[in-house]
């Protein structure tokens, strides 16, 4: 652990905020003949936000898919190289992948809560995971989960009612609620305000921002506004490469890459 | 050099869209035209359909309808304190089962009927009612045991023939009032009828027309027979040239007396509370057999006689004159009625229409769409599953799906062969049992099931599935917790349409013996059992014409059980349904 830290920071002369909790190694990613993620090797700190950014197709949501295994989903996909958290490997092949999902948790970039109803939602990974062991319990799950993901205020009064009901950014919420609800280390969001309004994407930055004292959470955005808002970290992805990493403020005030300063400055993208 | 400038951007400007040209407003009127009558064929196309829907339906519950409905002759039964046994003791509940009520139910019909006279009569009398007319006096007495030795009033299920008659399909009654003073010469037997005018001219003119139109009919038969190359057929040639002609002589003699057959409508007169049936009928009379004895021969005047026509020859009906008038006397007591026809829904087949019912077909296909229900639902399904989520993507998985959507195009009747093959021949299941029929039918069903369930799965957005696996459920619990219930409404609708096709299915039940001959209501899926189509063919195969209302009764409760099917599935669907 400790030399795989020292190695990481010696590439990329930035210390890491807090202790490693994400660590990848020359990680590549092939969907069958397309090479698209080409040895990537990145440490993504606990308890901050980092944030992926790149142009369309650069390998940011793959290597993020990687991260929770969501690309084994994908038959024609094949990873190679590690990527460890917290020291284990999760491409072992002893690990099991249902329980690596458990700790790490994903939202998506189009909200797709169930259709059921906002309770079942967020009920739904602590019932199957067995963390709840009554009925009460399991309420004090979700109405904690609810309330971490400041949604509890505007649906405790119709818990029951379906949760395809709410708006688009309320929708966003409730998922980002059933990632909680699980108790993740980590939280992959894939572009998670693509799909919804300025007002809504900034009560979801919001929520980013507060539950980062407790997770690693890992976002991909294709806005650099939003990455310089609520990062703490950001990883520059080029066509499969990982071109440059680093503190946020780093990157957009004094990138070391012609890549990225030309992406950041956009002219290309 | 301001040209210059314009000749050069109008060069290279693109062509503009006129709005205003002729051409423009030419495409706009096409365009328009073009989709007016898109929108025309597709109303008139509906139209049409519609028509025929209407047109179909009206007819098959116009001719269906009497189905349900059957006439009986209520009467007063005299049950003899004899019939069961001793006639001082009260007889027990087997012996009254067992008990013949032929006589009995014969001496109410005599009774109902006085003056009736001969074995023929009797005979014709006894043949109007049904073979299972004591069916409801045998219940009455079974349940009361004390009603021996009464009477009581009980209704007699009259025969189709009879009943037929009732509802319209025996003959056009036509009566006129005379203007004379009628003589009768006796009560019964064979009399005559004497007028002191010529009130029986019109019928006269009626028969030689008869006579004329049997001519023309027979010509039409010789010119056909001419034309034979048979020996044997020409050879009679000969003899109906000469019939014809003989009916041609006694259609043009003016007067005189005429000679009634059976060829020929029939005249009688109702006379002194009797009917007496022309045989020889003349202008002035009539010489004829009394079908209802008369009270007397004292003349009647006009207003008390009536000269009666049966329009209809009595070669061409199914209802001889003497039964007639004897359902037009029961029927002029007014001890004829008709009831609702329970034991169509509530009894099983018979020989007897009027006695045949459609439970046993209904409990049959409930029995044999349970079975199919039960084993197409679950595997069909857990094979779409495994199919579309779970069965790796290779050279076999593709061999058996181009496979399964094969079966669904194979003609049904080879998997009659093959369930008379397999569950007949080889693992020995009883024939012509619901289990059967449905196993049958559930190879039948299962393709359509499985094609329609991948359908329904595949269409459930991958995102539900993605989140469900982000939150840590494996594979099978995000496709059973979530997939599946989505896409559980598509799978009910190819459900259904895969059983409303099994219920319609016929050709392979043939195969595997369900088309036998089953009287009674089976009670398990191991009994011997036939399915509601298979009834509606077996009905419809058969001569009496009153099964022909029993076929279109049958498609109508058919039909009922499809929609009952559809409406459940509807039902079902809207219950699961989630809302996007």
């Amino acid at each position: 652990m400790d030399a795989m830290n020292t190695t990481a920071n010696a590439g990329n002369k930035t210390a890491p905020a807090g202790p490693s909790k994400v660590i990848g190694r020359d990680v590549n990613v092939y969907y069958g003949e397309k090479h698209a993620l080409k040895n990537v090797s990145v440490d993504i700190p606990d308890r901050s936000v980092t944030a992926f950014i790149g142009p369309s197709g650069c390998g940011k949501s793959t290597f993020l898919r990687c991260i929770n295994r969501m690309n084994d989903t994908i038959s024609i996909c094949r990873v190679t190289g590690k990527i460890n958290i917290d020291n284990q490997d999760i491409y072992d092949p002893t690990l099991d992948v249902v329980q690596l999902r458990a700790r790490v948790g994903m939202v998506f970039q189009k909200p797709n809560p169930f259709p059921k109803s906002i309770f079942e939602n967020v009920a739904y990974g602590p019932r199957i995971h067995g963390m709840a062991k009554n009925k009460d319990e399991l309420e004090q799950v979700v109405i904690a989960s609810l309330e971490k993901a400041g949604l509890l205020k505007e649906v405790k009064d119709r818990l029951h009612e379906p949760g395809t009901g709410l708006s688009g950014g309320q929708q966003q919420r409730l998922c980002i609620a059933r990632a909680v609800a699980v108790s993740p280390e980590v939280i992959l969001m894939d572009e998670p305000c693509s799909a919804l309004d300025p007002i809504a994407t900034a009560k979801v930055e919001e929520l980013i921002d507060e539950l980062r004292e407790n997770f690693c959470i890992i976002i991909v955005t294709h806005s650099m506004q939003q990455a310089a808002r609520v990062s703490q970290r950001t990883a520059f992805f080029h066509l499969g490469n990982l071109v440059e990493e680093g503190p946020t403020t780093q990157i957009f005030t004094n990138p070391q890459d012609k890549r990225t300063q030309d992406y950041i400055t956009g002219r290309t993208g | 050099m301001t040209d210059m400038t314009a000749a050069t951007s109008s060069t290279f400007s693109r062509p503009r869209l006129d709005v205003t040209s002729d051409a423009a407003k030419a495409r706009i009127r096409a365009r328009y035209r073009s989709e007016y009558r898109f929108r025309a064929y597709g109303i008139i196309s509906l139209a049409i359909t519609t028509a025929f829907v209407v047109l179909l339906l009206g007819d098959i519950v116009r001719r269906g309808v009497p189905a349900f409905f059957q006439h009986q002759a209520v009467l007063d039964v005299k049950v003899p304190a004899d019939a069961f046994g001793p006639a001082d003791k009260t007889p027990d509940v087997a012996a009254i089962r067992g008990g013949d009520y032929f006589p009995i139910t014969r001496d109410a019909l005599k009774a109902a009927i006085p003056g009736i006279e001969g074995r023929s009569q009797e005979r014709v009398l006894t043949r109007l009612l049904s073979s299972g007319a004591a069916d409801v006096l045998r219940t009455k007495l079974v349940e009361n045991p004390k009603l021996v030795g009464t009477t009581i009033k009980v209704p007699l299920l009259l025969s189709d023939d009879a009943d037929l008659y009732f509802k319209g399909e025996g003959t056009k009654i036509i009566s006129r009032t005379p203007v004379g003073i009628a003589t009768p010469s006796g009560t019964t037997g064979e009399i005559t009828v004497l007028t002191g005018a010529n009130d029986f001219a019109d019928e006269l003119a009626l028969i030689k027309k008869g006579l004329a139109d049997n001519a023309a009919a027979l010509e039409l038969d010789v010119a056909r027979f001419r034309r034979s190359t048979d020996a044997a057929v020409k050879s009679r040639v000969a003899g109906m040239e000469a019939e014809i002609a003989d009916l041609r002589k006694r259609a043009q003699a003016v007067g005189g007396e005429e000679v009634l057959d059976s060829e020929l409508p029939s005249v009688l007169v109702e006379i002194n509370g009797g009917l007496v049936k022309a045989t020889k009928v003349s202008a002035s009379g009539i010489t004829g057999d009394v079908l209802l004895p008369l009270k007397s021969t004292a003349d009647a005047k006009p207003a008390d006689w009536r000269v009666i026509g049966y329009t209809t020859p009595e070669e061409s009906r199914e209802i001889a004159d003497q039964d007639i008038a004897f359902l037009e006397r029961l029927k002029a007591n007014g001890s004829v009625e008709n009831a609702f026809n329970w034991r169509f829904l509530t009894g099983g087949d018979s020989r007897e229409p009027e006695l045949a019912g459609i439970r046993g077909a209904l409990v049959g296909s409930a029995y044999t769409m349970l079975v199919t229900l039960l084993l197409c639902l679950p595997i069909g399904v857990a094979a779409a599953i495994y199919l579309e989520e779970f069965a790796p993507k290779n050279r076999l998985t593709d061999l058996i799906e181009v496979n399964i959507n094969n079966l669904a195009a194979v003609p049904s009747i080879v998997f009659g062969l093959l369930g008379l093959a397999v569950f007949l021949n080889f693992f020995g299941l009883p024939r012509s049992t619901a289990i059967v029929g449905g196993l049958v039918l559930a190879l039948l069903v299962l393709p359509t099931i499985i094609i329609a369930s991948r359908a329904a799965l595949r269409s459930v957005p991958p995102s539900i599935k993605e989140a469900a696996l982000g939150v840590g459920a494996s594979k099978q619990q995000a496709i059973f917790h979530h997939v599946l219930p989505v896409a559980m409404p598509g799978i009910m609708t190819g459900t259904i349409i895969g059983m409303a096709h099994a219920l319609g299915e016929t050709a392979p039940l043939l195969m595997i013996g369900m088309i036998a001959f089953i009287v009674d209501v089976p009670g398990a899926i191991t009994d011997a059992a036939t399915v509601l189509p298979v009834q509606i063919f077996l009905w419809a195969d058969l001569p009496e014409a009153a099964f022909k209302q029993k076929t279109a009764g049958a498609i109508m409760i058919l039909l009922a059980f499809l929609f009952v099917m559809n409406g459940l599935a509807i039902w079902l669907r809207k219950k699961f349904e989630r809302r996007w």
